[in-house]
């Protein structure tokens, strides 16, 4: 990889009360964020800490703040982002961080159990094989929104989670909806009440941050307002 | 200015929904005690009315007008959203509310003079 | 599951204002266009049955969609929650409710 020009990168360092630090990294051609990040630990400062795993956009381990935007870094290309090879690298938003680039992401995997996250099975392994008709509506959208890697990506770029912290943010409703179009799922009243009112979808304001910035282009705004619609008509029918 | 992670159609909308519905919520008690001093007598609502015949009122005038009809087209998208089945068109209403709601506000104008 | 009522009354209320609105927005217009004067107001509404349910409507709907509206807005700037914010905002409503059907009143009666 031939080395074209040096970028000049603000990285993060430290907890809540911390400060940016400027690192110089030689820019080459197809870096990705995680790559700059990687470098510096590397060559420039090993006590930069941040986490990744898999580097293909899988495992949603190494979300940041990339000049400003939450992004997946290891599919982030250096170019695409700061085409004036100006980078500034932060924490993820909305979770507390614990040193440098790394968040706890405590509140954010607690908020997935508590809107019901979870697979309530119906069946034992005596019944047949449940029947799902691929294009069924149910089945469509659960699909729509299956494919989340839990990269809190939405999470941190969400203003209702700022400014309301008990909401469960869009990756949470978003399973939650999967789970409501599941036919084999056990607990849908239950997981409709947990994601309803104003720590839950209600809370909602169709901001489309979410949308906009899921590196998997899902769109749980979507997934929300489904829930919405769904307790709106629980409600007014007596089931929720 | 806006910060990155906020700048983007749906953002904007939200802005102006926000500060729509605040300017609708605060100009409603007032709306409401000018039409009430017709209980008493119309004559009090008649003078009220000459103060608002100028230009500077008729311009906020203009600007009501201009907050009501965003706020219903954009709260038309909404309940759109969150009722009918998702389209992915929402960039060219969000754009369409407020070119209408734009037109709306000068056609109030231009019958105003 | 606090809240899911104040959004049904927020939608609710939009639901029935959408076409009110729509109608006060024509009304607005067709008004100015002879220049606004008591006598041309009260001509149009005095005794009219229409009027008065529709604008009655709309100052009911009106009322509900503010106080649910300001309720999210404070709770979402401000660390105001719970049943003193859902007292003042009912409290909110409840003044435009009596300020609207005295402004109805006035224009219909």
């Amino acid at each position: 990889m031939p080395t074209m020009s040096a970028l000049n990168v603000s990285v993060w360092r430290g907890a809540a009360d911390g400060r940016f630090e400027t690192f110089e990294v030689p820019h080459s051609t197809n870096q990705t964020v995680l790559d700059v990040v990687t470098y510096i630990q590397r060559l420039l400062d090993s006590t930069l800490s941040y986490r990744f795993a898999c580097r293909v956009g899988m495992c949603g381990s190494c979300a940041m703040t990339v000049n400003g935007r939450p992004r997946w870094t290891c599919r982030t290309h250096v170019t695409k982002v700061a085409p004036d090879l100006r980078l500034e690298i932060a924490p993820l938003k909305n979770l507390p961080v614990i040193k440098d680039l790394t968040v706890d992401m405590s509140d954010f995997f607690t908020k997935w159990q508590r809107a019901k996250g979870r697979f309530a099975p119906t069946k034992t392994r005596s019944d047949p094989v449940e029947k799902i008709i691929p294009d069924s509506q149910a089945r469509q959208a659960a699909d729509a929104g299956i494919e989340c890697i839990n990269c809190a990506v939405c999470y941190a770029a969400c203003d209702v989670v700022t400014w309301n912290p008990d909401y469960l943010g869009p990756a949470a409703l978003n399973r939650a909806w999967t789970l409501q179009n599941d036919t084999r799922d056990g607990d849908q009243r239950q997981r409709l009440r947990a994601v309803a009112g104003d720590a839950g979808c209600h809370a909602c304001h169709t901001h489309q941050s979410c949308q906009e910035h899921c590196p998997k282009n899902l769109n749980p705004t979507a997934s929300i307002a489904g829930l919405k619609a769904a307790a709106f008509r629980a409600a007014l029918t007596g089931k929720l | 200015m806006i910060r990155p992670h906020r700048n983007h159609a749906g953002y904007w909308a939200f802005l102006l929904h926000r500060f729509s519905g605040l300017g609708l919520a605060v100009f409603l008690p007032a709306h409401f005690l000018v039409l009430g001093l017709a209980i008493e007598d119309a004559s009090k609502l008649d003078s009220f009315l000459v103060w608002t015949e100028g230009l500077p009122v008729k311009a906020a005038e203009m600007g009501l007008v201009f907050l009501l009809a965003i706020h219903l087209l954009g709260g038309l998208r909404l309940l759109m959203i969150e009722f009918l089945p998702w389209r992915d068109w929402q960039k060219t209403l969000i754009v369409f509310a407020g070119g209408a709601s734009v037109v709306i506000a000068f056609t109030f104008i231009v019958n105003a003079f | 599951m606090s809240g899911t009522w104040a959004y049904i009354a927020q939608r609710t209320s939009a639901m029935i204002m959408a076409p009110l609105v729509i109608l006060h927005l024509v009304v607005i217009v067709y008004a100015v266009r002879s220049g606004l004067t008591a006598e041309a107001i009260l001509g149009r509404t005095q005794g009219s049955l229409f009027w008065g349910l529709a604008y009655g409507l709309f100052v009911l709907a009106a009322a509900v969609h503010a106080a649910t509206g300001v309720r999210v807005v404070i709770s979402e700037v401000t660390r105001w929650r719970g049943r003193s914010l859902n007292l003042a905002v009912s409290a909110f409503g409840l003044v435009l409710l009596v300020l609207g059907g005295r402004a109805v009143a006035a224009v219909v009666l």
